[in-house]
């Protein structure tokens, strides 16, 4: 067993793109659901809408990155808009069960052989970050070559210059969503979660409320995409299902309303999986474990489920939760 | 120290590689698209595309055959490749549609057999020139594509009856059914293949079995969790961390592969124009009819069914009128499991194949055929299931193949919109 090798890569899960990425979706998501109480399971649609949209601008309309960037927002507040305005005046379980085949719609729409000449279908999305013309993101990088950091966390330039960027966008989202939350249009917010009806009586157009939410949460998981495009390919395959799920357990470990639970959330969520991506095959080939290393990569997504489930039985507020922050989970 | 540095800029590289390989083995019915698929596989099948000796690019060509599926579109040059698993024959089409106008299949047939003789390629090539395409109607496909549809709506109907009956009588939206679903098929394939016993009886053992794990379910797990009083989003996040859990457990241990169940490659008999079914279409879709009317019966004639019906309106009324409500939602719980693990069986006939994550596949049509016809009302359910069964092949007519199941998702969407109750269900039910 290779102590070195396994402690060094758990340790590096701290800080990836694909951390950040998780990171601002569940943030979204925290805004969506431990915030505004929408039960949305479509944030892999809105991930997808960041990353092909920026993808798609730059690929297909020769835009510069950080108008592509743009354009994958636009998306999301598009999609946004799309599928609030049918379904927000639904109970929650139905919202779930839109959002989570809007998500599967636009995946199946990126898949299709129908559109290949813009999706890529299958093959996915590349090439977009660096630009001939010297207008991609990786081309705007202000790091010169060479490897930036300390012990596990070594990157090179162009890993560098996606984490900064994705810390930044990080930031200025948790403190916009820390800014609103105590705002008065986060009471507001809040108190719809709670009970609608009342706000209602307020006077208040609840409907608006709930639809600034929906897009604001939206942009967060759109970034979080964007990001994961300018670390790696756009590729349908990772939008699916089972990533709205992961990041609702990243999300729900950290605590669905706070600030800063989706970060925390998504940190121990990936620092898990690296530790246990490493230590279970080097189980399983010492002998320890008796099941094959193809096995031993399955069981920790056996365990991504078992960890979901007693989350919410037992912490549903997660670590850093106020169980009376989730009274309105009925 | 460069030693450790360039291995841990491995690991990052390892993330991202991570993420996208791992989320995408739960892909739904993803088609690859080169000119070349399946360059992995040690057999292939080849053949060239050409137009009076000028070479054709953008035909659709697919290839069929046991579990196995794959198409591609011809390169600039013509040229297309497929790769195959083994030396079964294979059936391999070429798409007209996809052909330049006026131009057809003249000779043979767009639709051939094709096996690997000695060596481990094949060539096919159509004879393609001007020409009326030998396709069949537009009528009769439709009614071909309809029978397929009622069929692929039967077995969708067995899943959907259960969810919905459990979502009247608990309030649960359990998206752990597709994993019920696909339990019933690994029972089958245990008790059919591995022991092996008689499909006949295999088949009803893997039912029995479902049930049964219906009951373990609700007494080991739903039930000590209504007790503790979790909410319903609680518990429908629970069903999602059990659909995960159960679903990579079946990877565990039947791997990423494809299993067959005995029979899977019963001939198609002409019936009727481009008709075909084989007996074990026919035996599926009569198992499926006999199942739901005798559910029917059950729902209807029978004090249980009854009770369930009661519950379903008005869970403390029941309680009060002196109906054990925990004692009907295990039944229910047994009966819906029942009925999925039959429908997870019929599925892996009609897809064909058993794989872990052959029940995620079809959660989303299950959830549109329940939410269609309302959602807590079993003959909704039903009535549902076979309209988006019908809906899914026929409008493979009209688009492309690839995007059938978005039509009876943007049903589940539009339904929501102008319709909330659903075809059957009441008003009040959306709360």
């Amino acid at each position: 067993m290779n102590w070195e090798a396994i402690i060094n890569n758990t340790a590096a899960g701290l800080l990836t793109p694909t951390t950040l990425a998780f990171a601002l979706a569940a943030l979204g998501l925290a805004m969506h659901f431990g915030f505004a109480g929408l039960l949305n399971f479509g944030i892999a649609g809105y991930m997808a809408i960041g990353a092909y949209g920026y993808a798609i601008a730059v690929l297909t309309f020769g835009l510069p990155w950080w108008a592509g960037m743009l354009v994958g927002m636009v998306g999301s507040v598009l999609f946004s808009l799309l599928l609030g305005i049918p379904t927000l005046r639904l109970r929650g379980d139905y919202l779930a069960i839109v959002t989570i085949a809007a998500a599967e719609i636009l995946r199946l729409l990126f898949l299709t052989t129908a559109f290949e000449d813009i999706t890529g279908s299958a093959d996915g999305l590349f090439g977009y970050n660096s630009r001939p013309d010297g207008s991609g993101f990786a081309n705007s990088n202000p790091f010169p070559p060479g490897d930036y950091g300390f012990g596990p966390w070594t990157y090179n330039a162009e890993t560098i210059w996606v984490i900064l960027f994705g810390l930044i966008v990080l930031a200025v989202c948790t403190f916009l969503l820390w800014a609103l939350m105590r705002s008065p249009w986060g009471r507001v917010i809040k108190g719809i979660r709670e009970d609608e009806d009342a706000i209602r009586a307020l006077g208040k157009n609840v409907f608006n409320y709930k639809m600034q939410a929906l897009i604001i949460g939206g942009l967060f998981g759109s970034l979080g995409g964007m990001v994961l495009a300018a670390y790696s390919n756009v590729s349908p395959g990772v939008y699916v299902t089972s990533l709205t799920f992961f990041v609702w357990t990243a999300l729900l470990l950290g605590g669905a309303a706070t600030i800063f639970g989706p970060v925390v959330g998504s940190i121990i969520f990936w620092v898990m999986q690296a530790f246990l991506t490493n230590i279970l095959p080097e189980l399983a080939n010492a002998g320890i474990l008796p099941v094959s290393s193809q096995q031993a990569s399955t069981l920790r997504f056996v365990l991504v489920g078992i960890g979901l489930m007693l989350l919410v039985i037992y912490r549903p507020q997660g670590i850093f939760g106020d169980k009376r922050e989730l009274t309105f989970v009925k | 120290m460069t030693f450790l540095s360039r291995s841990l800029k491995l690991s990052n590289l390892f993330f991202a590689t991570l993420l996208v390989a791992l989320l995408s083995v739960a892909g739904l019915g993803q088609s690859a698209s080169a000119d070349e698929v399946g360059t992995d596989q040690p057999y292939a099948i080849t053949g060239n595309v050409k137009l009076d000796g000028e070479p054709l690019s953008g035909v659709r060509i697919f290839v069929k055959g046991g579990s196995y599926e794959a198409e591609t579109v011809t390169g600039a040059d013509g040229r297309w490749f497929i790769g195959i698993p083994d030396t079964n024959p294979y059936t391999v089409t070429l798409d007209e549609t996809t052909l330049p106008e006026g131009i057809a299949v003249v000779e043979g047939g767009a639709s051939d057999e094709v096996q690997i003789g000695k060596s481990d390629r094949v060539v096919k090539n159509f004879f393609i020139g001007e020409g009326v395409r030998n396709s069949s109607g537009g009528v009769e496909q439709f009614f071909t594509r309809l029978i397929y549809g009622i069929n692929f709506g039967l077995m969708l109907g067995l899943a959907a009856v259960g969810l919905s009956l459990v979502f009247g009588t608990t309030g649960l939206s359990n998206f752990a059914h597709a994993e019920m679903v696909t339990f019933g098929a690994l029972m089958a394939f245990l008790f059919g293949v591995v022991l092996p016993l008689p499909i006949w009886v295999a088949i009803p053992l893997a039912v029995i079995v479902s049930g049964a794990s219906g009951w373990l379910l609700d007494s080991g797990l739903w039930r000590p969790l209504r007790r503790r009083g979790l909410g319903l989003v609680q518990l429908m996040i629970v069903s999602i961390g059990l659909s995960l859990t159960v679903r990579y457990v079946f990877q565990f241990f039947v791997g990423g592969g494809t299993l067959q169940l005995p029979g899977f490659d019963a001939p198609k008999i002409p019936i009727f124009g481009t008709l075909a079914l084989s007996v074990i279409d026919m035996a599926s879709m009569g198992i499926s009819l006999a199942v739901i009317l005798g559910f029917a019966w059950w729902l209807m004639g029978t004090k249980t069914g009854k009770a369930t019906r009661a519950i379903s309106d008005n869970p403390d009324l029941a309680a009060a009128s002196g109906i054990d409500v925990e004692k009907v939602i295990r039944t229910v719980w047994i009966v819906a499991a029942g009925l999925a693990g039959l429908a997870g069986v019929l599925w892996a006939y009609f897809r064909p194949g058993i794989k872990w994550d052959m029940g995620a596949q079809i959660l989303l049509l299950i959830f549109a055929a329940v939410t269609l016809g309302g959602l807590g009302t079993a003959f909704g359910a039903l009535v549902g299931a076979i309209v988006v069964g019908i809906l899914v092949e026929t409008s493979s007519m009209i688009i492309p193949s690839d995007l059938k199941y978005v039509g009876a998702l943007v049903v589940l969407v539009a339904i929501l919109l102008f319709r909330p109750q659903g075809l059957l269900g009441r008003k009040q039910r959306i709360g």
